[in-house]
Formats: structure tokens, C-alpha cells, sequence
């Protein structure tokens, strides 16, 4: 929403048009912070090359349409657009399946690592630094092939075993990722060039950070998917509704400021939006949790080559009664009601996007302030860059995988074979011994077993 | 060896560091954020005399004792002197260490880690100026706590696995470990963002990531570096012996032969330095894992006993530190006339440590020598005399402790068997009685049980 904010400021301001010494421009929040400022900075930001963003960048198409009305409606309207045309492509792609979402959860993540690094290339004037860009976008590539690694030999073990170069791949995973990232590294130690040390240090760990941020959720992102996509849809949604809601609660009874950096959250837009998205993600996760598609772990079969999701759903997935507390029911009349307790976690989920997930936006704001841009990029017309639309995603992204591997998920069973079939044989012998006498214990042996034993 | 160098150019190697600075624009960012006093252009002269403090490991700082003991000599002889004693000093502190087992050695790791991360952290606020930025002292710290807490939380449950079942708050704490990370890790994100105050964007920006980047240097290294001894004492002396005795025997080819300079940005260092210390440091691993391989207390796998309460290194030696006979190829043979040699497989192990740290470890000294450029400090503090901060004299040693660590877990080591039991403790009973039915037919194959009790 951060962006949304500039923009109603930056509206108005008569002429809509940027100023291309934007930090003179209009828009309050900037100015205010120029004023604090030294001189000689002030002075200093004026003769000095803008990150690019164009004027007026909206599609043709949209412009024609669009051209009868006063340029604030158009904004809104262009907004209002885009907004309905991305929630229709993600619908799109779910229906797609899990194979394009993970394209496009990839491109999304390099994208975004695009505009973060071409941010940093623009601070620092580093566009003629040698090697800079060709090692950036190495060290996406190592970290990228180290985590698609780490995943692929979990969920597709068998096609791995099956295939011999695969198989010495995944066997020495580890240590080919660390070569490789110690090439970038040499590499980046021999291009360092006399005069350009900081600059060349900075973007170094310019592009650490940005690593750990976008790469790493974006796994996690890849994760969380491969348990069901409904792990998958709902954080996001709840996201985009929290977003959503919290701007319409804002406009329509928005009075209370929120934070001082972004002046135009409120509380009113906060709260509203907390228990909007909770009751969003109750009935979202009613109508989800009822299909095998979305509730069902990804899994590769390797009869066919593919992906699959069809399975018996977890506990998690199938319809309980849960007695309600005696004032709900004084309340609502009922003694019981029925739900998934998939719906009791979208709480959780739910509270996490809304309470804690804005300090992501904060986050960028102050990043955007920081660095004295309006936008990440211009890639969506009336929104901005990819970064813009997911900055609030990232927290949740990390959440909801700490939150199956802390609440909901055992460890996975296909990986836990294949570390037991590479230990020793006495200590395989030993596991063997302890988990016959777990199931024996449990009832799950038949006694003859442990005669015979 | 870096500062080695810095100090033996003394007059010479400093004064071009700083003639360059008049016309370096580095430190300047676009928008001519005053992130460094030398940053400006032609302020510069003036402002040769850093804001950035020099760190004072280049004012003379011996202590008094050692300075009365060396009156007579002139300074040169004096430097090499003091750097000599705390050479020696700091090995027989090494091996004192060793002798006191493995709980001091972890101790000491910490230390270690969280004097390094002060020595970083302390150049950002003089670089950044940022002594004064609300919570910023406070908030690096708390990030270090999170993320020990998160490291140490893996190892421990890891390695103590009885004691923690045995202890109920400890087996809450074990089973949401990352969740409780996670949240500890959060609170501290929340409080950065509240924290952002209107002037110091930037700054704080800068110091976040500046904070998180060494985070992800000294930490995980550091914690690298106990899984290695977890492994087995000789896993964390081994590599660190190697790496010292590279420096000092690339010093010594360098002193002694040395003619062709390596690389321009430590321009001390000599071709000849180099490949006379790889040699050399081949030759000494050898010899000294073939020392160390004998004994029970540097190969064994370090355990928790839970009744005693102590740490134990008592075990069966595995395969590789158990001496076996290899045929030389028959070029040797001809040269020594032996047809086999009696050596522990360790050995060759050591062989592929021994070359990283002479090949690939200098790198990391080449880095924290660019960083000190790029930031124009001499040393990153005056800890040791003679020798600058404990970065100083760890900057080879990380990447050393990363590779081992990946070693280890691809050549070496097979997974952790208590982990696993734990791990299948947890899964489903359906998946747990396939996973049974799997492991059963697959010991029958290998003949570790009985086919007459294959009934199931």
C-alpha cells in the first residue's frame, strides 16, 4: 500500500506529471524530509541524475479509455485495473497447476533481485564497476542452484536415484554449491580495482542482503507450496486482503495516524483491516479446504513424470465439531459447530499478515525514503516495480514455513529413508531395533513379530 | 599476514593509501550522503586526517612490561620481537585450550565470535557515524543473541538429544525451537522498523544490513566451526594448524626467496611465498595428522554422556583413523623402492585440506585486506599487540571452516543417527511402519538380521 500513499499525495498536486528532480516534487512526505536535510545535501540532490521514472507510463490502451476523465479519477481507475487484472492472473495460475507456479514464483524472484541490485547499481554509480553485474547475477545463480538443489532431492528422491548424473548431483550437492559460490567469491576478490574498493564492498553487500532477502523467501515460498497449495494461496490472499481492506477502511474512516512513516495509514484502516482479513480467511479456507487439489501435497509421480496431488487429506483437512464456549452459543443459539480446523490455523495466519506483515511495507517505505525513490521500478503501470506489490509478502512468506514445521508437519518421510539407508549398518541396525519396539509398543506390530525376534 | 605487510611497509606501504585518497570518491553514494569524511572531493586534503578514527593499533600500545624488556633494540627489531612473543603466545594459548577439552573450546569459539562481531560492528558506527542513532548498539546485539540462540537451539538438539527429553522445558523449548526463533528474531525486525527516525534513514539502512552481512560472516562461521569439533577434535585442530602454519611459512618463503609480487592488492605477498607455503603446508599436515590420528581424544566424535553430565570422547576410531596399507604407484615405488606404505586414509584428507588453505585461503585474507582499504583502517582493532584485532588473525580461518564443514558433510560423515530416531519419532504411525517394513527388507539383504525372523 505504500506506494498507494505517495500517489494520493502526489495527486494533489495539480500537474500529475513527475518532475524530473523528483525530490523537489510535490509530494509531502518528501518534502518533509528534505527539510532536514543539510544545505550542502539539498544543494547536492538538485544537479543530481534521478532514478528514472517516467511521467506518464500507462498502457495506450488505457489511455484512450480513459481520457475523458479528470487525471485523479484516471489514477484510480488504472489502478483499479491493474488490481483486478493481477488478482485474475493469479487465479490463472493456480488453475495452471504447481509446475507454473513455481516459473512463477522464479521469475517473480528475479525480478525482484533485478530491481533491488539496479536500485544499488544507481546509488553507488556503479554501472561501470568491471564484473559487478556478471557477479551479482552469479551469486543469484549459486544460491539459487544450492536451494532448488536442497528441494529437488527431497521431493523428487526417486527420479534422483534413478538417474545416474542426478544422483552424483545430489550426493555431492553440498559441496558443488560451495565450489561454485567460492568462485564468485575468488572472483570478486581479484576484480576488486584500486580506487573503487568501498563502492565494490558495498555492492557486495548490497547483493549479500538482497540474496538472504529475496532468495531465501522465495524457497521458503516453494516450500510452503509443495505442502498443499492451499498453504500457498491463503497467506497470499490474506495479504492482498489485509492490503485491500485496510485501504478501504482507511479511506472511507480513516483519522488516527499510524506510524510516522507512513503518514497515510491510520488505525482506523489498521483494525478494520485486522478483522476483515480474519473473517476472509475463515470463509476462504471453508471453501479451500474442501478440494483434494488444493489441500494435498505436490508430489512428483515418477510413473507418469509429473506432478500430482491427489491424496487422502490430513486431520487438519476434514470437517470437525467443535463445542463453542457458553457465550457464543447464549450468542448464536448453537452448541456446536462444525469447521475445519485448517480454519482455526487461517486465524493465526490471518492475525500474522495483519499485525505484523505492514512492518514489512514499513520496511520498504523507510528503504524507499532512504534511498530517495518513489518506486522500486515501473513495471506495473499504477503500482510500481514487482518489489512494491510484494514487500509485505516476505514476512509471511518465512512465517507460514515456520509455522507448518513448528505446528503442523512431521519430518518427510521419503527424506528420513534416505538418510537411513546412508547411515552405518550397526547404527541402522540400532534405529531398527528402537522402532520396532516404539511400534510393538503402539500396537501397530503384530506380538508374533516380536516372538520371532 | 595482511597487516604483516602493512606494518613491515610501514613508512612505505601506508603513505600510498593515503595519497589516494584526495581523488577517491568512493565512499560517496549519489545522493552525497557525508557517509565518510574522505568521501568529498576536495575536502579531502583537509580531511586526510580521518574522522574516522584510526584504529589504535597504530599508535604504539605494547604494554609497558614488554616495552622495558626491549629498550635496547631499535624499532624494527623491536616489532618483530613483540610479534614473535605473541606468536608463541598465542599457540601455547591454543594448545592449552585443546588440553582442556572440548567445553573450553566451545567457550573459547564464542569468545572468539563475539569479539570479532564488536571489532565489525564497532568499524560501521565509526564509518557511519552512527554512535549516536537511537537503539542502534542495542538492536545489533539483540540480532546476535537471536541468531546464537538460533544456531546453538540446531546443535543442541542435535547432539544432547536424551538430555533434552529428559528435561520437560527444555523439550518444549527443542520441539518450537524455530518458531521461537523466528519470533524472537521478528521482535527485533519490528523494533528496527520502529526505530527509523527521519533524518537517519540511511544510516540505520546501512547499519541493518551492515549488521546482518557480518551476522552471516563471524556467525555461521563460528558455528561451522563447533559442528567440526563436534565431529572430532582433530577436525577443528587440524584445519586451524594448517591455516596458521600457511601464513607463517609463506611469510618465511616470502622473506627469505621472495621476488614476484602475487596480487596488487597486498602487495607484500610473493609467488614464491605462495607455492613455498603450499609445499610446506602439505608436508605439515601430513605429518601432523598423522600424530594427532593415534589418539582416541582428538578422533573421536565428541558425545554427551547423560548420566555423567560431561562430554566424552571415547569411541571405536572409524575406518579413516585406522591405519591401512596403500600400494604406491609404481613411479614412487621406483623412487623409494617401498611396494606399500602404511598410512591412515586421514592422511590424504588432509592432503585436500592442506591445499584449500594454502590455494584458496589466502582469498580470504585478500578480502579482509580489500576491506580495509575500502574502509582505511589499519587493523580492525589494537586487541593483540603487534598483531591488530582477533579479525586480524582469523580472517583466513572462516572460509577454511566453511570448506571443512563441507567436507565433512559430503565426503565424510553420514547423517546423525540420533537426529534421524528423533525424526521418526515424529512422523505419522503409517509412515513409520513403512519406513519399518523398508528398513527391514533392506538389513535382511544385507545380512544383519536373521531370514528366519523375516516373518513380517
Amino acid at each position: 500500500m505504500a506506494e498507494l500513499r505517495k500517489r494520493a499525495a502526489r495527486d494533489t498536486d495539480p500537474t500529475l506529471q513527475q518532475q524530473p528532480s523528483e525530490d523537489k516534487g510535490s509530494d509531502s512526505e518528501l518534502k518533509v524530509e528534505k527539510d532536514g536535510l543539510s544545505d550542502s545535501e539539498s544543494k547536492a540532490d538538485s544537479g543530481v541524475p534521478d532514478v528514472p521514472v517516467p511521467p506518464d507510463d500507462t498502457p495506450e490502451v488505457l489511455n484512450k479509455a480513459l481520457s475523458g476523465l479528470s487525471s485523479r479519477w484516471k489514477n484510480w481507475w488504472v489502478r483499479g485495473i491493474l488490481t483486478l487484472a493481477m488478482i485474475s492472473f493469479f487465479f490463472f495460475i493456480i488453475y495452471l497447476g504447481p509446475m507454473v507456479l513455481m516459473m512463477i514464483v522464479l521469475c517473480v524472484q528475479i525480478k525482484c533481485f533485478q530491481e533491488i541490485i539496479t536500485i544499488g547499481y544507481s546509488v553507488y554509480h556503479s554501472y561501470h564497476l568491471p564484473w559487478f553485474r556478471t557477479l551479482s547475477w552469479y551469486f543469484l545463480l549459486c544460491v539459487n542452484y544450492f536451494f532448488y538443489g536442497e528441494t529437488v532431492t527431497d521431493y523428487f528422491f526417486t527420479l534422483v536415484q534413478r538417474e545416474e548424473p542426478l544422483r552424483i548431483l545430489s550426493k555431492y550437492h553440498r559441496f558443488i554449491s560451495f565450489a561454485l559460490y567460492l568462485t564468485g567469491f575468488c572472483m570478486f576478490v581479484l576484480s576488486l580495482v584500486k580506487k573503487h574498493y568501498r563502492l565494490q564492498f558495498y555492492m557486495f553487500g548490497w547483493t549479500h542482503v538482497t540474496l538472504l532477502i529475496v532468495v531465501t523467501q522465495s524457497h521458503l515460498i516453494i516450500h510452503n507450496l509443495f505442502e498443499g497449495m492451499i498453504w500457498f494461496i491463503v497467506p497470499i490472499s490474506c495479504v492482498i486482503c489485509n492490503d485491500i481492506m485496510a485501504y478501504m477502511f482507511g479511506f472511507f474512516f480513516g483519522r488516527t495516524p499510524l506510524i510516522k512513516l507512513s503518514p497515510k495509514k491510520t488505525w482506523e484502516g489498521f483494525i478494520g483491516g485486522l478483522f476483515a482479513t480474519i473473517v476472509f480467511g475463515i470463509m476462504l479456507s471453508y471453501v479451500m479446504a474442501g478440494y483434494r487439489y488444493f489441500v494435498c501435497p505436490v508430489e512428483f509421480n515418477n510413473d507418469s513424470n509429473s506432478f500430482q496431488v491427489d491424496c487422502e487429506p490430513s486431520d487438519l483437512f476434514q470437517l470437525q465439531e467443535y463445542s463453542l464456549p457458553s457465550i457464543l452459543e447464549s450468542v448464536t443459539g448453537w452448541t456446536t459447530v462444525r469447521l475445519y480446523p485448517f480454519q482455526i490455523h487461517s486465524i493465526a495466519l490471518s492475525s500474522f499478515a495483519s499485525i505484523v506483515g505492514p512492518f514489512g511495507g514499513f520496511f520498504a517505505s523507510g528503504f524507499k525514503r532512504a534511498f530517495k525513490i518513489k518506486d522500486f521500478a515501473n513495471t506495473i503501470p499504477g503500482h510500481g516495480g514487482i518489489m512494491d506489490r510484494f514487500d509485505c509478502q516476505y514476512l509471511m512468506a518465512t512465517f507460514v514455513n515456520v509455522y507448518i514445521a513448528s505446528f503442523i508437519r512431521g519430518p518427510n518421510p521419503s527424506k528420513v529413508i534416505q538418510q537411513l539407508l546412508a547411515l552405518r549398518a550397526d547404527q541402522q541396525l540400532h534405529i531398527f531395533n528402537s522402532l520396532k519396539a516404539h511400534l510393538t509398543e503402539k500396537g501397530l506390530l503384530p506380538a508374533l513379530e516380536e516372538a520371532a525376534a | 599476514m595482511t597487516e604483516l605487510r602493512k606494518r613491515g611497509g610501514g613508512g612505505g606501504g601506508g603513505e600510498p593509501d593515503s595519497t589516494e585518497n584526495i581523488s577517491d570518491k568512493d565512499g560517496d553514494d549519489r545522493l552525497g550522503l557525508h557517509v565518510d569524511a574522505e568521501g568529498e572531493g576536495d575536502i579531502d586534503s583537509k580531511a586526510d586526517t580521518p574522522d574516522v578514527p584510526l584504529s589504535t593499533a597504530d599508535t604504539d600500545n605494547t604494554p609497558q612490561y614488554l616495552n622495558k624488556a626491549l629498550e635496547g633494540l631499535p624499532p624494527r627489531w623491536k616489532n618483530y620481537w613483540i610479534r614473535g612473543v605473541l606468536s608463541i603466545a598465542m599457540i601455547s594459548g591454543f594448545f592449552l585450550i585443546i588440553y582442556m577439552g572440548p567445553v573450553a573450546l566451545i567457550l573459547v569459539v564464542m569468545t572468539v565470535q563475539i569479539k570479532c562481531f564488536q571489532e565489525i560492528i564497532t568499524i560501521g558506527y565509526r564509518v557511519y557515524h552512527s554512535y549516536e542513532l537511537p537503539w542502534f548498539r542495542t538492536l545489533s546485539w539483540y540480532f546476535l543473541i537471536c541468531v546464537n540462540y538460533f544456531f546453538y537451539g540446531e546443535t543442541v538438539a542435535d547432539y544432547f538429544g536424551a538430555l533434552v527429553q529428559r528435561e520437560e522445558p527444555l523439550q518444549f523449548l527443542a520441539r518450537y525451537h524455530r518458531f521461537i526463533s523466528f519470533t524472537l528474531y521478528l521482535a527485533g525486525f519490528c523494533m528496527f522498523v520502529l526505530s527509523l527516525v527521519k533524518k537517519h534513514y540511511r544510516l540505520q539502512f546501512y547499519m541493518f544490513a551492515w549488521t546482518h552481512v557480518t551476522l552471516l560472516i563471524v556467525v555461521t562461521q563460528s558455528h561451522l566451526v563447533i559442528q567440526n569439533l563436534f565431529e572430532g577434535m582433530i577436525w577443528f585442530i587440524v584445519p586451524i594448524s594448517i591455516v596458521i602454519c600457511n601464513d607463517i611459512m609463506a611469510y618465511l618463503f616470502g622473506f627469505f626467496f621472495g621476488r614476484t609480487p602475487l596480487i596488487k592488492l597486498s602487495p607484500k605477498k610473493t609467488w614464491e611465498g605462495f607455492i613455498g607455503g603450499f609445499f610446506s603446508t602439505v608436508v605439515f599436515g601430513f605429518i601432523l595428522a598423522y600424530l594427532l590420528a593415534q589418539f582416541q581424544y582428538f578422533v573421536c566424535p565428541v558425545g554427551f554422556n547423560s548420566e555423567t553430565n560431561g562430554f566424552t570422547v571415547e569411541c571405536e576410531p572409524s575406518d579413516i583413523f585406522v591405519m591401512q596399507e596403500y600400494t604406491l604407484p609404481t613411479m614412487l615405488q621406483n623412487a623409494l623402492s617401498w611396494k606399500t606404505v602404511n598410512l591412515y586414509p586421514f592422511q590424504i584428507h588432509s592432503v585436500s585440506l592442506s591445499s584449500f588453505a594454502s590455494l584458496i585461503g589466502p582469498f580470504g585474507g585478500f578480502f579482509a585486506s580489500g576491506f580495509k582499504r575500502a574502509f582505511k583502517i589499519k587493523d580492525f582493532a589494537s586487541t593483540i599487540p603487534g598483531h591488530g584485532g582477533i579479525m586480524d588473525r582469523f580472517d583466513c580461518q572462516y572460509l577454511m571452516a566453511t570448506f571443512t564443514h563441507v567436507y565433512i558433510a559430503s565426503f565424510i560423515r553420514g547423517p546423525n543417527p540420533s537426529k534421524l530416531l528423533q525424526q521418526l519419532m515424529m512422523l505419522q504411525p503409517e509412515q513409520q511402519l513403512s519406513i519399518f517394513h523398508t528398513l527391514h527388507s533392506h538389513l535382511r539383504d544385507r545380512g544383519m538380521i536373521p531370514p528366519a525372523a523375516a516373518q513380517a
